[in-house]
């Protein structure tokens, strides 16, 4: 090189007419072609030079498919022979060669097919890059994709059995009424929701049926959720006033810490000799939906004001029957709140569908809910969703 | 009509032809069968498909429960048979579908009337006097070759595979890499396949089949293609001059006129 010391232009003019063989055989990246049934056909030296093989260990002698480490013979065979033969190249093909002792060389691949006249065959030349610092990196960095998956898989695990302790892990039996509920994540899951439900024995013939939805999600909600659960819990052993319990479950979110606020029905199940009686009391959630038994859908219950802001709420008792073939439906916004583009699943279809499936026991008539309001979002859940349903089963 | 729609079925050839259904492997999707279907379309009804997980809607078809066996796929098969009312179908499958394909037919042995098994293995792990042709270090070995895959497809195909169609450039992109599918599903797929052991379920099969096998096939050697043969209760084995493991693609005219001449044997015609 020193010839060239005084005159640049004198070198790169030699490079410019630099031979085609010496630019082959020295390229800076490997070159190897190989026939239809893979033999090696011609080898450039640095490759020879890289993985360690004489030219005439390869030429004529080995496919090329010898060369790798099996699991990528099977991928080459499966998937990039497919692509060869459909699209007549691929690139970026990783994949480790093996040294004349087995030393594994992880290289990059470019395959360029090159079809010869009529049916004479073709060959595949292939220019083989190597990436053994870039490799090692792509594996780290798998690792830690690998890594964070799995933390998103706990985290997923750990909100799912969370959610698990705020709902009741089965409906009580109660004589003389057929009960229904569901309950489905947002997303996949991987956030507790502020939806819930319970339902629970108060004395021999009395029952708490509660509903609702606490505001945000996450851990915060969850705390909420516990608390609105257990507050419900805990005053409807001590009064029977269904606007008492709602207000003590507003006392409770007001003084909360994280001071959130909640929607919530409550009703009170007695079993007279007359059947089977509600009390009902709403905060700041849509009414209940009373389905009779000929599928006519109506709403039940008095609207009143969202529990743990604004001062003590207004709330208001509602007295009534359930009658044989009726069913009481409570929701969550979650279902009404379904979304398909601009469209919501609305209450509306929710009647209709209430209507259509009176005759359905309890269960039946949850699952038909949640499900159709999934479907309605392709299967895409945004709020989550819960549902409970109350029948007194037809007689006869 | 909705199971096949989703598995972006293609269909080709008279309605009133025998119906032949066209199964493609691991690690690619149903253009596997593009060069080969053309002999058959002018007299039977040419059925494709995407196995789930495979082509440009893998995603939506794939259920990592459902597909966590072989059984899985093959109730795919069914479904979309049934839909589409195949009974007395040519099945054509390729690589780990010629199994899939043995498994749906004793599901439903009346589905098809013939299978060709092109490239079949019934288990690739050796397992005592049983030589499949590979150890499990080396479907571990494939797994890490998978891996090795991973980052690329990450990158380059993730945009694409979620439908970018505001990004036409994306496109050539696309064909590129088409044979690569989401490498999740794929290291699924691969274990799935690559572990399946279907030996004993050979004899089960009631209808006739043709083997098909390759010459320097490492996927499935000759004597895993003698193996099924001999364990099948009605086989023809047919060895092609092909080389390889993809017939279908790298020797279509071999492969078709090999499995038209089965058929004219068995006095099917379309």
């Amino acid at each position: 090189m020193s010839d060239f010391g005084q005159n640049p232009q004198a070198f790169f003019d030699a490079l410019l007419e630099d031979d085609p063989t010496e630019l082959y055989e020295n390229a800076p990246c490997g070159y190897v072609s190989i026939a239809d049934d893979r033999t090696i056909i011609k080898v450039n030296r640095t490759f020879c030079r890289w993985t360690g093989y004489g030219v005439d260990d390869l030429v004529g002698k080995r496919s090329f498919l010898d060369l790798l480490a099996v699991g990528d013979r099977i991928f080459w065979e499966t998937t990039i022979a497919p692509s060869l033969e459909l699209q007549g190249r691929s690139r970026e093909i990783a994949v480790d060669l093996l040294s004349p002792d087995g030393v594994r060389l992880p290289m990059l691949l470019n395959l360029l097919r090159v079809d010869g006249p009529g049916t004479s065959g073709s060959i595949v030349r292939i220019a083989v890059f190597d990436a053994r610092e870039r490799r090692t990196y792509e594996r780290e960095l798998l690792a830690a994709r690998r890594t964070a998956e799995n933390a998103a898989e706990t985290a997923r695990i750990l909100a799912e059995t969370l959610q698990r302790t705020l709902l009741p892990p089965s409906l009580p039996e109660i004589d003389g009424i057929d009960l229904g509920g569901v309950y489905c994540a947002a997303g996949d899951g991987s956030i507790v929701g502020g939806d819930f439900y319970d339902v629970f024995e108060i004395s021999d013939d009395a029952w708490g049926v509660v509903l609702g939805d606490v505001c945000g999600k996450g851990a915060e909600a969850a705390v909420d959720t516990a608390l609105a659960r257990y507050t419900v819990r805990a005053s409807a052993i001590r009064t029977r006033s269904p606007t008492r319990v709602l207000t003590e479950l507003h006392n409770a979110m007001e003084h909360s810490d994280s001071q959130g606020f909640c929607t919530a029905v409550y009703l009170r199940v007695r079993r007279r000799d007359d059947g089977i009686r509600m009390s009902l009391a709403v905060g700041g959630h849509h009414l209940p939906l009373l389905v009779g038994a000929g599928g006519d859908v109506r709403e039940f219950g008095r609207p009143g004001a969202l529990l743990g802001m604004l001062g003590p709420p207004r709330l208001h008792a509602v007295d009534r029957l359930l009658n044989p073939g009726e069913s009481l439906v409570l929701y969550t916004d979650g279902v009404i709140e379904a979304r398909r583009d601009e469209e919501f699943f609305g209450e509306e279809r929710l009647h209709h569908l209430l209507g259509a499936n009176a005759h359905r026991p309890a269960q039946e008539i949850a699952d038909t809910i949640s499900h159709e309001a999934i479907e309605f979002q392709r299967g895409v859940v945004r709020d989550d969703i819960a549902v409970v349903v109350l029948q007194v089963p037809p007689v006869g | 009509m909705h199971t096949a729609d989703r598995h972006q079925m293609k269909m080709t050839g008279p309605t009133d032809g025998r119906p032949m259904v066209f199964v493609h492997g691991f690690g690619c999707d149903q253009r596997m069968w593009r060069y080969v279907i053309p002999w058959f379309e002018d007299r039977f009804r040419c059925v494709s498909f995407d196995l789930a997980g495979a082509g440009s809607r893998g995603a939506d078809t794939y259920d990592p429960e459902r597909h966590a066996t072989l059984d899985g796929y093959a109730r795919d098969v069914v479904e979309i048979c049934s839909e589409l009312d195949l009974d007395g179908a040519v099945y054509v499958g390729h690589s780990v579908s010629a199994m899939i394909g043995v498994l749906a037919s004793i599901r439903r042995p009346d589905l098809f009337s013939h299978l060709v098994l092109v490239g079949p293995s019934p288990r690739y792990v050796d397992d005592g006097d049983y030589v499949g042709g590979f150890t499990r270090s080396d479907i571990d070995d494939l797994l890490d070759s998978l891996d090795g895959n991973y980052l690329g497809w990450s990158a380059q195909m993730a945009p694409v595979i979620m439908g970018n169609d505001d990004r036409p450039e994306l496109g050539d992109e696309l064909t590129e890499s088409f044979c690569r599918t989401d490498p999740d599903i794929q290291r699924r797929f691969a274990r799935v396949t690559f572990l399946s052991d279907n030996r004993e379920d050979l004899g089960q099969v009631s209808v006739p089949c043709l083997v098909l096998q390759c010459r320097n096939d490492v996927i499935a050697p000759e004597y895993v293609g003698r193996y099924v043969h001999e364990h099948l209760p009605r086989s023809t084995f047919e060895m092609l001059d092909a080389s390889g493991h993809c017939p279908n693609l790298s020797a279509p005219d071999e492969t078709a006129n090999a499995i038209l001449s089965y058929l004219a044997a068995e006095n099917i015609t379309g």
